[in-house]
């Protein structure tokens, strides 16, 4: 029932502000604060009475919802969808403080889309059923390409447009990897189901496999998003106002993240191992990529949608690499990638709603009229440069190292990233906070709401950074169970591969033959 | 006990970053220069526990990350290695703080400043405390965190912030590397804490021993400011003078040198490494003594000097004399930190001025400053009985000891004692002795300034006597048993001495003699050369600072806007464009869908019968 409870609360809390009459717009807003941090506050009593030890399920719900077609409500949570409910429910009235004076126009339609978006993102990580995580897949997108498209930039509506286009189509090619994984499941299984945990028993034979893997693959990539998918995310970035920006890059491209752990590795094992190096070379183009691109931009929040693509290499590096390391250093990495890039925008929000400018030439000096500002933007920004004693510094030495594991090139090339997110984020630093103070503007220093949506994310990213334990040994099972999962399909794959060899070249295109 | 150590300075930042506002200028220094005297006396009180004297005295903290194969735990490590820069960092650091509560007190900010002040030490603590690679390499990023704020620290001047990111940035190249080793070691020996490391170094494959050593040795390149990545340390010099002398020269850059010490076994079963880094000091020493001949600023002579006396200290790692090494460390942070104090003064006397070609004539108005700077020179010059005569005396026997190569690398060393020698005459000469016309009056500084350079003044005279073999040599004694028993090749000490000995002799008169009446240019062709430092800054700029940046604007302007987004348009055309012609076949006659179904009814039905 808790699980149930805090995927909905928000949207109930969304129901409640359309009743609200126009021009209570202090009353909505504090209906969503109220609504969102309830849902927060039983997502950390999860976290707080979640069991480590074990890669089972737990809080699970399982109700048949449509039985003739064997589609159920099933939820659950287990270590790898816990931190990314936690941060899910965490950024929302983060982000909704940050909204509080930034967004003025249509209140009451602001906050329900906000509020049904938390209950999209939240049933997105922790729905176990297939076409249930699709539905509240495609949930996500309305709220948010409305508001990219209402409350936006001047190019909001090609943004909004390209977001959904681009998004839309990985998941039509999802959904028919789907209904095709549902018609196997018959083969198998005593009913066909859309039930992930009873199709985890089924073996796709490779060839479709493959396909599957591909179809997946590719919606999951676009969210991320990998290179080279990725051109949709600085527009929409660019054009978002700072809460929905904060909520793009803090939870939703996770659901790209969180879907090759969840779904891409366990149901599709086989195809994982054949194509984990291609992924893996796609995260590391991307990581030196995101990199460069972010160096040359003067638009800030364009350099930190850049430097997004990056960090998400790292992200996607790590979860394919395939080692326990690589697996625990990518779920940490998300978190932290959250917070610390939600950080970066909420930074960018702040300075943008004082002189409208996003752009770096337009500032100088900032740290010398803000210098509590300049001081929260420097741990933020340290913690997006991974240094240690912050919490980027043991997700990204994890995924070094579990990278290192499964090929010590991937990690030398990897590791110009660590070279790169100093060259850029320092040098935006620079530009905006160092150097003559330009005495046009008047900066006041941030305001106690301001300063308050900062305050959890400047604990976590030392706690984290000092004290991942709670973090790492909760996911540590679930992580364990997943790597043994594919590296069983290795070691098939592997001996197949080995006997086909004692056989000769012949015999491979014979059985092809034979199995048609 | 151990961690109270790097409290004691955590909470002088605290105080001083919470409530700095509202204490007070002089409080402020007060309260950062006690906390890290508080450092000191319980890194002396801690030497007190037996097990420093034998297999050190370790303390574990708090599990950190658990996770897969590795497990590493925040843990601290006492022993006769990490006790000599305990008390060099807490000691020259404390001297430096005091310093700066004169130096700083016309500054707006000083809590700031102090904050970041102690926050260095506490993180060089952790650096030196740590018990495994990982909390070294915490402590070795906080350091260069805190050494980017504090080089940064007027940030309103571009230069200055400019400085800041770039010893960051370069710093982060070798730290790539530096990762890398850990990440080899971690995959290959399985563990990262030290006494872990020393039993699985035998087991390691020899590439993987030679690899991680070089990667480790590129970090500390960028750390210690070697070949090829020593560029950030002349521009560190907008920093705040204090923090020049404290981060500098005598604590951050040493870390690089305390390292390869600390990972002795690794480096030791390594001969290819320590013959690169023997190799790559010699070079460095040499190198960045040529620049300081010409330069004309003063604090980045004593900068070039610093790189260059790191130089001697990885060529005595290098030839695995590692306690003449660590010596070296210790009397340079005594004279070094001496010199860069005593610039200081003069800085604070003439309102920020420190090209020599400006200076001149303080030896009367400055007549401490002067003083100081002098014994700090002598020490510097290697000239007997200061502090750095003996140590830098015993890194040219180790090398000269090790024949073959070693004779290179000690006639490497000679002569850059001469350089260094006549470099160090020139700046004492051309500011405190040539006369120079000036209308006003400098001042001598204030006595928190004056009296840590009078301890220093002390510790660069008498610190010799740390290694002096008359006085017992009890530091090396102390060190020796840490590191393996040093190849038994005898030097021709008297030699060796008598060479040293004469070479900076010769170098004192030649600096007296050659610029005791101002030259304007000095070398000609030649210092044109040392003058652009050899063209390795040109050399970055043209082969990976503008290909680099010109590669980032190709790829955000043509392959991100053209290719990568051109594409995506280009499908979505395409899509738009089939979606036209497709809709053409809707035409919304029920004959035509009839006739279309009928088609592909039939090639259907004949598909399956001629199959």
């Amino acid at each position: 029932m808790i699980l149930t409870a805090l995927i909905f609360l928000p949207i109930i809390g969304g129901l409640i502000v359309l009743l609200l009459p126009r021009g209570r717009e202090a009353w909505m807003r504090w209906t969503a604060l109220a609504a969102s941090t309830l849902s927060l506050v039983l997502a950390l009593f999860v976290f707080v009475r979640f069991e480590s030890g074990t890669a089972a399920m737990q809080f699970e719900e399982a109700r048949l919802w449509v039985s003739a077609l064997g589609i159920g409500y099933h939820i659950g949570v287990d270590g790898i969808s816990l931190p990314l409910m936690v941060l899910a429910a965490l950024m929302m009235p983060i982000a909704l403080l940050s909204s509080w004076r930034a967004i003025t126009a249509r209140v009451k339609e602001f906050t329900f889309s906000m509020l049904l978006l938390q209950t999209a993102l939240l049933g997105t990580f922790l729905s176990l059923d297939l076409i249930l995580f699709f539905v509240f897949w495609e949930a996500v997108l309305v709220p948010m390409y409305l508001i990219i498209g209402v409350w936006g930039g001047p190019r909001r509506a090609y943004a909004a447009l390209k977001f959904l286009l681009f998004t839309m189509t990985g998941s039509a090619l999802m959904l028919v990897a789907i209904i095709v994984l549902y018609v196997q499941s018959g083969t198998v299984l005593p009913a066909r189901t859309f039930d992930l945990t009873q199709l985890l028993d089924l073996r796709v034979a490779l060839p479709l496999q493959a396909w599957l893997f591909a179809a997946f693959a590719l919606a999951f990539a676009i969210k991320v998003p990998v290179w080279p998918l990725h051109t949709w995310l600085p527009d929409a970035h660019v054009e978002a106002p700072t809460a929905g920006s904060v909520i793009l890059a803090a939870v939703l491209l996770k659901m790209g993240t969180y879907g090759f752990l969840r779904f891409l590795l366990p149901l599709f094992p086989d195809a994982t191992v054949a194509f984990a190096p291609v992924l893996a070379v796609l995260a590391i183009i991307g990581i030196i990529y995101g990199g460069l691109v972010a160096w040359t931009q003067p638009d800030m929040k364009r350099l930190v949608a850049m430097s997004s693509v990056s960090h998400l290499g790292v992200v996607t590096l790590g979860a394919f690499a395939l080692t326990v390391e690589g697996l625990q250093g990518s779920l940490v990495q998300m978190v932290n990638h959250g917070i610390s890039t939600g950080g970066l925008f909420l930074l960018v929000g702040v300075l943008y709603d004082r002189t409208h400018s996003r752009q770096m030439d337009d500032y100088g000096g900032v740290a010398a009229l803000m210098p509590q500002f300049a001081a929260v933007a420097l741990i933020v920004v340290f913690s997006s440069m991974a240094l240690p004693a912050t919490n980027g510094f043991v997700g990204e030495f994890l995924v070094l190292l579990g990278a290192f594991r499964a090929n010590a090139w991937y990690a030398v090339a990897a590791i110009s990233g660590v070279i790169l997110s100093a060259v850029y984020l320092l040098w935006m630093y620079q530009r905006v906070m160092h150097g003559p103070v330009r005495a046009a503007v008047r900066l006041p220093d941030m305001s106690r709401r301001e300063l308050l949506t900062f305050v959890p994310l400047v604990i976590l990213i030392f706690v984290i950074g000092l004290y991942p334990g709670p973090l790492l040994s909760r996911s540590d099972a679930s992580v364990r169970a997943l790597v043994a999962r594919v590296a069983e399909a290795r070691e098939r794959v592997e001996s197949l591969s080995a006997m086909r060899e004692l056989r000769g070249p012949g015999d491979g295109a014979r059985g092809a033959e034979g199995g048609r | 006990m151990l961690p109270l150590i790097i409290l004691a300075p955590v909470a002088g930042w605290l105080i001083n970053g919470l409530f700095g506002g509202r204490l007070g200028k002089t409080a402020a220094g007060v309260v950062a220069s006690s906390s890290v005297a508080v450092a000191f006396l319980l890194g002396l009180v801690a030497l007190r526990n037996p097990a420093v004297w034998h297999e050190g005295w370790t303390v574990s903290v708090a599990p950190w990350i658990t996770a897969g194969g590795v497990t590493v735990e925040a843990g601290l490590l006492l022993d006769r290695l990490s006790a000599v820069m305990v008390l060099v960092v807490t000691g020259v650091g404390f001297l430096i703080h005091v310093y700066s509560i004169g130096y700083m007190a016309d500054e707006p900010s000083v809590s700031r400043y102090f904050g970041y002040l102690n926050l260095f030490i506490a993180s060089m603590l952790v650096l030196v405390l740590g018990n495994n690679l990982l909390v070294l390499f915490v402590g070795w990023e906080l350091v260069g965190m805190c050494s980017y704020l504090l080089i940064g620290y007027w940030f309103t001047r571009p230069r200055a912030a400019a400085a800041a990111r770039k010893a960051f940035v370069v710093n982060r190249i070798g730290d790539a590397g530096f990762l890398l080793a850990i990440l080899w070691l971690a995959a290959a020996g399985g563990t990262l804490d030290f006494t872990g490391i020393a039993r699985a170094a035998p087991a390691l494959a020899p590439v993987a021993v030679a690899g991680i050593t070089l990667l480790l040795f590129v970090g500390a390149t960028g750390k210690s400011a070697q070949l090829p990545l020593y560029v950030w340390l002349p521009d560190a010099m907008e920093g705040p003078t204090p923090v020049s002398a404290l981060i500098h020269a005598a604590t951050m850059v040493t870390a690089g040198v305390y390292m390869i010490g600390r990972l002795h076994v690794l480096f030791e079963a390594a001969a290819g490494t320590v013959w690169v880094v023997a190799a790559v000091g010699a070079l460095t020493a040499f190198f960045a003594a040529t620049v300081a001949l010409v330069e004309w600023d003063l604090k980045r002579v004593l900068a070039y000097s610093t790189i260059s006396q790191l130089g001697y200290m990885f060529l005595a790692m290098g030839v695995v004399a590692m306690p003449a090494g660590m010596f070296h460390l210790t009397t340079h942070a005594f004279f070094k930190a001496l010199l860069f104090l005593a610039a200081g003064s003069v800085m604070h006397a003439l309102h920020g001025t420190i090209d020599m070609r400006r200076l001149g004539g303080l030896a009367q108005p400055l007549r401490w400053t002067a003083l100081g700077f002098t014994i700090g020179a002598l020490a510097l010059a290697g000239i007997p009985p200061f502090a750095g005569f003996f140590s830098k005396d015993l890194i040219l026997e180790a090398a000269f000891a090790r024949g073959g190569s070693g004779y290179l690398l000690f006639a490497a060393g000679l002569v850059t004692a001469f350089i260094t020698a006549v470099y160090i005459t020139r700046a004492v000469v051309l500011t405190f002795v040539v006369p120079a016309p000036r209308d006003e009056h400098p001042h001598e500084a204030s006595e928190p300034m004056a009296w840590p350079m009078v301890a220093l003044a002390v510790l660069a005279a008498f610190g010799g006597l740390l290694g002096a073999r008359v006085a017992g040599a009890p530091l090396l004694r102390a060190l020796e048993p840490f590191f393996a028993a040093p190849p038994e090749h005898a030097a021709p000490v008297l030699l060796v001495t008598l060479m040293s000995v004469a070479a900076g002799a010769l170098g004192v008169a030649t600096g007296w003699y050659a610029y005791r009446r101002r030259p304007s240019e000095t070398l000609g062709a030649v210092g044109r050369f040392f003058g652009r430092q050899w063209y390795i800054e040109d050399v970055y700029q043209a082969l990976v600072i503008r290909p680099g940046h010109a590669l980032a604007r190709v790829l955000s302007t043509t392959v991100e806007t053209s290719l990568i987004d051109g594409a995506v348009n280009g499908i979505a055309a395409a899509l738009g464009g089939a979606g036209g012609t497709l809709r053409r076949l809707q035409t919304g006659y029920v004959r035509n869908y009839a006739a279309v179904i009928l088609l592909g009814v039939i090639l259907v039905m004949g598909y399956w019968i001629l199959r």
